[in-house]
């Protein structure tokens, strides 16, 4: 038993180098994500509702201009797990919005106001629109965007400390890319049409600083400083690219429990069965 | 199959039927009185962990086939359909994306396990090929399966591998278009890959039947190595290690379920939640890190050609090996030297993985080419070569008298 | 058997019937999610309300709208057709039971229980035959009403059943106005 066990970890740690966390290389000068702490990570980690309602309003006032957010649904808001906004207030938003319909009697494509059911409406009717808005630049639809994207990129450490833990630091990533701006290209050099950021991986992104501070009015009184309004979207976005996280992770104690539990009761039948041969 | 059973069964019922179709006395005589050898660790657990894997991908698959679309247009979105809306949906998904990695864990554990006690060995050889097989038929299916939810790293997995082909000589070319159904990766290939990788399972599930039916004419090879001799070295297979099997299998699905429940992603890629883009490869393409070992070899040869033969072969090679070791005795236990070189083997193996996720640049090339050679050398120079020069140790007359030497020495 | 043989003996009965128990539970358990992966999802319960204009329909004329996937008749019924639904007793109903969900729990059939009071005149109901689940047609059968030509089962003019296989009038799903001519469905 000892030496399975001294086997299996000798194996996992060499297994968990071949992680694509641990492999992906960058350019020179690029940062990794500062690793922010969130509510959400742990096993015990939920999302913390003030938060995400703060970076909806985040998403709302300042990222919808350009990005999408169409898997995410209006009724989401106010479903246990997330924001938990009251039906009132999730409807009250969905009808802000003006969503596509029809065809009608006539045959014409018309618009109505949004309800619960719809989809976020995404700012650009398709993704040709919305390059031909912002010079070529696709602003990505920001769904799944802190899971589509790592934070940490390389070192050892940031596999064992981070990734498995925390996952693959997309929240991170978000936090520390809306904050990264601040930082000075290297020599000043300038390019047209680009803004230097050094926890984009090339470096050069074609999306402006979207935080300047103060960008929003938070309603619980909280400071909208820059750092503030990146944390609290990036934990918005989390939980818009996986809605189902808390009951996940509140099933998977349970089924851990169950299991160590039957697993204990099975290792004492399978003693007694063996009680009385020699093997 | 003939003859009539031995089985005489109180139920008359049971009788009846099993005097008809022999299907109860298979089950008593193949999975309850079946005699096991009475020292098997816990490395001989792996084949029932994968039994239920196998079982689980298989239910966990056509469960997701219910909310799942086969086309490029929705397939994406219909996943995150399943993640999102589908009742539970996001359980099935991860459990089926990482019980794919789960089953790759164990069953390189149960080839390992079969390469250091010389399972591969005569009276088992086809045993051992029909693994070999299997192998290559879940490699298969997992490639397929990784396509299927049509993300950046599905798509560009599917044309580097579907690619490999077009380095046949004067017909690869024709054989690419013909994988593709087109002129690129697409609608079409997403759908016969959808169609392959619903049936290949099937295969796969015909293939183990062959597999445990293999192993049950010799019986199960043990740690020592040295065939049962006589009934006190069995044990029939219930309750002694169905209850053994059960144990371990509910220890492999909690250490899935750590990663299906607070992990699930950590096997995955990042760009894989990015939705299929035929005009923009993602900088850094890895494939799961199962194929990562192969994946190495493949690169490591800088001939086009030669590096597709390179990795068929460091697969099919595998088939080989019950002719290529040339050793008498069985048992890594008893072969001081290759046990050694088993070790340095499996460490190997390790480092090609390490290296296929590794950007072929610099060093890794170096180590790559390395341990590339020193794969194939392995099968066919030391292999053959030590089994002449060792001299193993005493084995002992039969599997009691090894255990009651061992629990002569605990107990003194 | 001496007695320490036997409290071992049933300690392990114990400890095996216990295992079995918590494997059985753990089971069932399991079973559960693959079960209800089958139930309406969650984006098919939030397109459970649907809004329809009814001003557009003339007297004497039908829509068909659907809702839930499902056709639901809007009828704008003629002065006639409505007194010939009211004017029919109880006692020659087959189901004399509304089969409404709005109207108050063990209504009868009677014509007020099969719309909303002061709209008579609009009757939605699911177009949805009783019997096997076919689309009955409008205007049509012995009573004026609908017929359902799959098996032959005749509604009268307030849907109800009045020949024919089908066990129950068809169906009023849940509805109400929400203005004078808009109805929400759901």
């Amino acid at each position: 038993m000892k030496k399975l066990f001294k086997s299996l970890a000798i194996a996992s740690i060499l297994g968990a180098l071949m992680s694509p966390q641990a492999l992906a290389s960058s350019s020179e000068g690029y940062i990794p994500a500062k690793n922010y702490s969130f509510s959400f990570e742990g096993i015990f980690g939920t999302y913390d509702r003030a938060q995400l309602q703060r970076g909806f309003l985040v998403y709302k006032e300042v990222c919808s201009a350009c990005h999408g957010l169409k898997r995410v649904r209006y009724r989401n808001l106010a479903e246990p797990g997330g924001p938990e906004l009251t039906k009132a207030q999730a409807k009250a938003i969905a009808k802000e919005a003006e969503v596509t319909d029809g065809p009608n009697e006539e045959g014409e494509m018309f618009t109505r106001p949004g309800q619960l059911s719809d989809a976020f409406v995404s700012p650009y009717p398709n993704d040709e629109a919305a390059k031909a808005a912002n010079g070529g630049a696709l602003p990505p639809d920001l769904s799944l965007i802190t899971k589509a994207r790592s934070g940490w990129h390389g070192t050892l450490k940031s596999l064992f400390t981070y990734s498995l833990f925390n996952g693959s630091g997309g929240p991170e990533y978000v936090a520390s890319l809306l904050t990264g701006y601040s930082h000075e290209a290297p020599n000043g050099e300038e390019k047209d049409g680009l803004s230097y950021n050094p926890y984009f991986p090339a470096l050069w992104i074609a999306m402006p600083a979207p935080l300047s501070g103060d960008d929003v009015e938070y309603a619980d009184g909280t400071k909208a400083t820059v750092e503030q309004q990146a944390k609290d979207v990036a934990a918005f976005l989390t939980w818009a690219a996986e809605p189902k996280m808390e009951e996940r992770k509140s099933l998977g104690l349970i089924v851990m429990l169950y299991l160590a539990v039957f697993s204990i009761l099975l290792y004492l039948v399978k003693k007694a069965i063996w009680a009385n041969v020699k093997h | 199959m003939s003859g009539h059973s031995n089985y005489e069964f109180k139920n008359p019922l049971v009788n009846w039927v099993d005097s008809r179709l022999p299907i109860v006395s298979l089950i008593k005589g193949q999975a309850m009185d079946f005699p096991t050898p009475k020292n098997l660790n816990y490395w001989w657990t792996f084949g029932g962990i994968l039994a239920i894997m196998l079982v689980l991908q298989l239910i966990t698959g056509i469960v997701l086939v219910m909310h799942y679309t086969p086309t490029a247009d929705l397939a994406f979105d219909s996943v995150e359909h399943i993640m999102r809306d589908v009742n539970y949906g996001w359980l099935l998904r991860y459990m089926h994306a990482n019980g794919a990695s789960m089953f790759f864990i164990a069953v390189y554990i149960h080839i390992f396990r079969g390469m250091y006690y010389g399972s591969y060995k005569e009276p088992r050889e086809v045993l051992w090929m029909l693994g070999v097989f299997i192998f290559i038929a879940m490699m298969a299916t997992a490639f397929m399966g990784y396509v299927l939810p049509w993300g950046q790293m599905s798509f560009w997995g599917a044309k580097v591998i579907t690619n490999l082909f077009s380095a046949i000589p004067f017909v690869g070319d024709s054989i690419v278009t013909w994988l593709w159904g087109g002129f690129n990766v697409g609608d079409p290939t997403l759908n016969r890959f959808f169609s392959l990788h619903y049936l290949l399972p099937f295969v796969l599930a015909a293939l183990v039947f062959l597999h445990i039916w293999a192993l049950h004419v010799p019986g199960n090879n043990n740690p020592t190595g040295v065939e049962v001799k006589s009934e006190a070295d069995t044990l029939p297979f219930h309750p002694y290690y169905t209850m053994k099997d059960l144990f371990a299998i509910v220890v492999f699905l909690m250490f899935m379920a750590a990663f299906v429940f607070f992990a699930p992603n950590f096997m995955g890629h990042a760009d894989n939640y990015i939705e299929a883009n035929p005009l923009s490869t993602p900088p850094h393409i890895v494939p799961e890190w199962y194929f990562l070992p192969f994946y190495a070899i493949l690169r490591s040869i800088p001939d086009k050609l030669l590096g597709v033969i390179a990795m068929f072969s460091s697969l099919l090679i595998l088939l080989a090996l019950p002719w290529l070791d040339s050793s008498r005795v069985r048992s890594g236990k008893y072969r001081p030297i290759f046990k050694q070189l088993f070790w340095i083997f499996v460490f190997n193996c390790l480092v090609l993985g390490v290296v296929g996720g590794q950007p072929p640049e610099g060093i890794w090339v170096t180590i790559g080419r390395i341990s590339t050679a020193y794969y194939f050398l392995h099968f066919i120079i030391l292999l053959p070569l030590i089994g002449l020069l060792e001299s193993p140790k005493p084995l002992p007359a039969s599997i009691s008298e090894d255990v009651l030497a061992k629990s002569g020495a605990k107990s003194s | 058997m001496s007695t320490v043989e036997e409290v071992e003996g049933t300690r392990r009965d114990f400890l095996y019937i216990a295992t079995g128990a918590v494997g059985v539970v753990g089971a069932a358990a399991a079973v559960w999610p693959f079960i209800d992966q089958m139930n309406p999802d969650a984006s098919v319960l939030a397109l459970s309300s649907a809004e329809f204009d009814l001003a557009p329909i003339a007297v004497g004329q039908s829509l068909t709208v659907k809702w839930r996937g499902n056709p639901v008749f809007i009828r704008h019924r003629t002065a006639k057709e409505i007194e010939e639904a009211k004017a029919v007793p109880m006692s020659d109903l087959v189901d004399p039971v509304s089969r409404n969900v709005n109207a108050p729990a063990g209504a009868d059939a009677s014509d007020v229980n099969r719309v909303v009071d002061g709209k008579e005149q609009y009757l939605i109901m699911m177009a949805i035959c009783t019997h096997l689940g076919c689309v009955p047609i409008g205007e049509a059968g012995d009573y004026d009403g609908w017929f359902c030509p799959c098996h032959g089962s005749h509604y009268d003019t307030a849907g109800r059943i009045r020949k024919g296989p089908a066990p129950r009038n068809l169906d009023v799903p849940p509805y109400k106005y929400i203005s004078d001519s808009k109805v929400v469905i759901g």
